[in-house]
């Protein structure tokens, strides 16, 4: 045996792998990730709660009900229509909002629904900016002209006047498609425009990258080699930026779960009486000088959610894209 | 040159025009409702649905009434279903609240971003920067109105340090101008100083390693020199880019939310109360006012690189 050659084969590291090990390292970014899990599975848990905590659902009205507390029996809603307010006690944690209604229960129901829109909607603009992408990066000349102009037009309108429109126009009496028909008080209708006003700001950058690719000698090997179109994109650029997508995914639920609660503050996002972080904050902001938990609680939802997001999401692309970091370890 | 910003000027009016045919689109065909019947009101007969219809010309062909509408926004002429109100002038009186928000947060936006990048960048890695680049994070991640409502709460029914929104003229009261705006410009600048002063950090950190830092160096330029004059001029490049495009969808529709929340009577909450009647009107005038602004800045920004950057003419597009 020759010297100096270890015993054991070196094994080869796959790109993740790597990857992996340095979002190991970053601490913050993996227990923000983390944190996000949680917050999704108590929103999963939601009926549980509701079932054997609450003894209520997100939607029933308790007016004119009293709760026991402390002995004392106590209005869920005062006389002045003011709300109780948070507290330990089983039923009503959180304090009850104008309509008697579990802030609590209404809380986890409502995160399911925010980030259901945030997640799905992230996932229509990702496989509509791809194929985009793929198919102007790809073919370029007309096909890229004609797709680029109209990313520009939808880059061209004011996000949350576009979203505002197609919200409100869409509510009066859903969307019917043929085929496709959506009720006007489905949560697929703010997904869809959510996922839709945001394809250019994910397309474009794609698109960039795939021009860049598309140059690189691996795709000519793969032309003389006689692969279709499809298989070129699919099989040798979509890989190459996989990682870039993913990142552009996880910042991507993070921006849509706040357009999400601004679309449903002006009315034009998720309708009443379905419960999303949103439409609790726009609900309890009447009430912000009597009750002002009703407004900071679901919004500081939002705030942790949205944050946990976006740092995983950093450290995701400082783990998947080395060279694009900047480090700083003295 | 000339022809590079006559081809853009070209493009953008394209862009406007191909927006105003959207916009027409989704209120004329999307909503499964006749807006005359909305209009003539709940126990409207036959005959009054026709009447209003005929006046609002919604007999006409798609076509014909898409340039009616035109035609009436650039006259002058338009108006609202809901309220029989001008909508161009309501619009003009929306200008002074929107651009005295628009311009003051875009000053304390400007200002605390490089502030905050520059001391991020110079403290890398300690404690300053990590609480910097905190704040920062927490500042792109919150609802803007929900900080606006937050912010009405706190400083003036808690401690009642700020009038409760509304617009003062400037030239009515200079003093109490600043005084009702200050809540707003603040809330409308904290997404813009996270976002601003993140990507100004991480490009001092990327220009340190450049050759001319090195040359400056030698020179013997002091290190404070180094990232003022040479590191700090570089990276405000792209940030300036940044500033450009998100000046305009600021002014174009980006202040909505912080008017509706501090009730500041500019174009964004005459959209809003649009909005929430389903006024035709209104709503194409004030998209089309918005997109007119991005697409406006969105060029300018092209073309100022262009002229700085004579590379660009034969490309497309500023890099963003």
């Amino acid at each position: 045996m020759p010297v100096g050659v270890p015993k054991e084969r070196i094994q080869g590291r796959n790109p993740w792998y790597l990857a992996w090990l340095r979002l190991r390292r970053n601490k913050v970014a993996l227990g923000c990730g983390v944190l996000f899990i949680l917050i999704v599975l108590f929103c999963l848990a939601a009926p549980l709660w509701a079932d054997h905590v609450a003894h209520t659902g997100p939607n029933d009205n308790h007016i004119t009900d009293t709760v026991s507390i402390g002995g004392v029996d106590t209005d869920v809603v005062a006389p002045d229509g003011t709300p109780l307010g948070p507290g330990l006690h089983a039923r009503y944690l959180l304090g009850a909002d104008q309509n008697g209604r579990d802030v609590m229960v209404r809380l986890l129901y409502g995160g399911r629904t925010s980030i259901y829109i945030g997640a799905a909607a992230a996932l229509v603009t990702t496989v509509l900016a791809v194929i985009v992408a793929l198919l102007a990066g790809y073919y370029r000349g007309w096909m890229d002209a004609v797709l680029s102009r109209i990313l520009d037009v939808i880059w061209a309108f004011p996000v949350l006047l576009l979203g505002i429109a197609l919200g409100t126009a869409l509510a009066v009496g859903g969307l019917n498609l043929g085929v496709l028909s959506i009720a006007g008080d489905s949560i697929w209708i703010p997904i869809l425009i959510i996922g839709l006003v945001y394809v250019p700001y994910m397309a474009r950058p794609l698109r960039g990258e795939i021009l860049a690719l598309r140059e690189k000698e691996f795709v000519e090997a793969a032309v003389a080699q006689g692969m279709g179109p499809l298989r070129i994109m699919t099989g040798e650029l979509l890989p190459n930026i996989i990682s870039t997508v993913i990142v552009f995914f996880t910042l991507n639920i993070a921006n849509n779960m706040l357009l999400e609660s601004a679309l449903s503050f002006l009315g034009a996002g998720v309708r009443p009486p379905n419960a999303s972080w949103g439409t609790m904050i726009s609900d309890g902001y009447q009430l912000i000088y009597t009750a002002p938990h009703l407004t900071i609680v679901p919004g500081l939802l939002i705030v942790v959610t949205v944050l946990t997001l976006n740092v995983f999401g950093d450290g995701l692309r400082d783990a998947l894209d080395p060279k694009a970091r900047i480090r700083l370890e003295h | 040159m000339v022809r590079f910003a006559a081809r853009r000027l070209i493009g953008m009016v394209a862009v406007l025009f191909a927006i105003s045919v959207i916009v027409f689109l989704i209120f004329n065909v999307i909503p499964n409702s006749d807006p005359a019947v909305r209009i003539a009101g709940k126990n409207a007969n036959p005959e009054l649905i026709a009447r209003v219809s005929a006046d609002l010309g919604l007999d006409q062909p798609l076509p014909i009434q898409y340039l009616t509408l035109m035609k009436q926004i650039f006259t002058g002429t338009l108006t609202s279903y809901a309220s029989n109100r001008n909508v161009v002038d309501q619009i003009i009186d929306g200008l002074p609240a929107t651009f005295s928000l628009c311009i003051g947060a875009a000053v304390i936006w400007m200002t605390l971003a490089v502030l905050f990048g520059y001391l991020s960048s110079v403290h890398a890695g300690k404690f300053a920067d990590r609480a910097l680049t905190v704040l920062s994070l927490i500042g792109i991640s919150m609802p803007v109105f929900w900080l606006a409502a937050i912010l009405l709460y706190f400083f003036t029914f808690k401690v009642e340090l700020f009038p409760t929104g509304s617009y003062v003229p400037l030239t009515e009261d200079p003093l109490g101008w600043v005084y009702h705006l200050a809540l707003p410009w603040f809330t409308l600048a904290v997404l813009f100083i996270g976002f601003y002063s993140r990507v100004l950090r991480s490009n001092m950190l990327d220009g340190m390693n450049e050759d001319y830092v090195r040359t400056a160096r030698a020179k013997g330029l002091s290190e404070r020199q180094v990232r003022i004059r040479h590191v700090l001029r570089n990276s405000m490049i792209p940030v300036i880019t940044l500033f450009g495009l998100d000046f305009g969808m600021v002014v174009g529709g980006g202040a909505i939310l912080t008017e509706t929340v501090y009730n500041l009577n500019g174009v964004g909450l005459y959209a809003g109360e649009a909005i929430r009647s389903l006024d035709l009107p209104p709503l194409m005038a004030v998209t089309m006012f918005g997109a007119f602004f991005i697409v406006l800045f969105n060029t300018l920004v092209d073309i100022a690189y262009a002229a700085l950057d004579p590379r660009i003419r034969l490309g497309e597009a500023a890099p963003v």
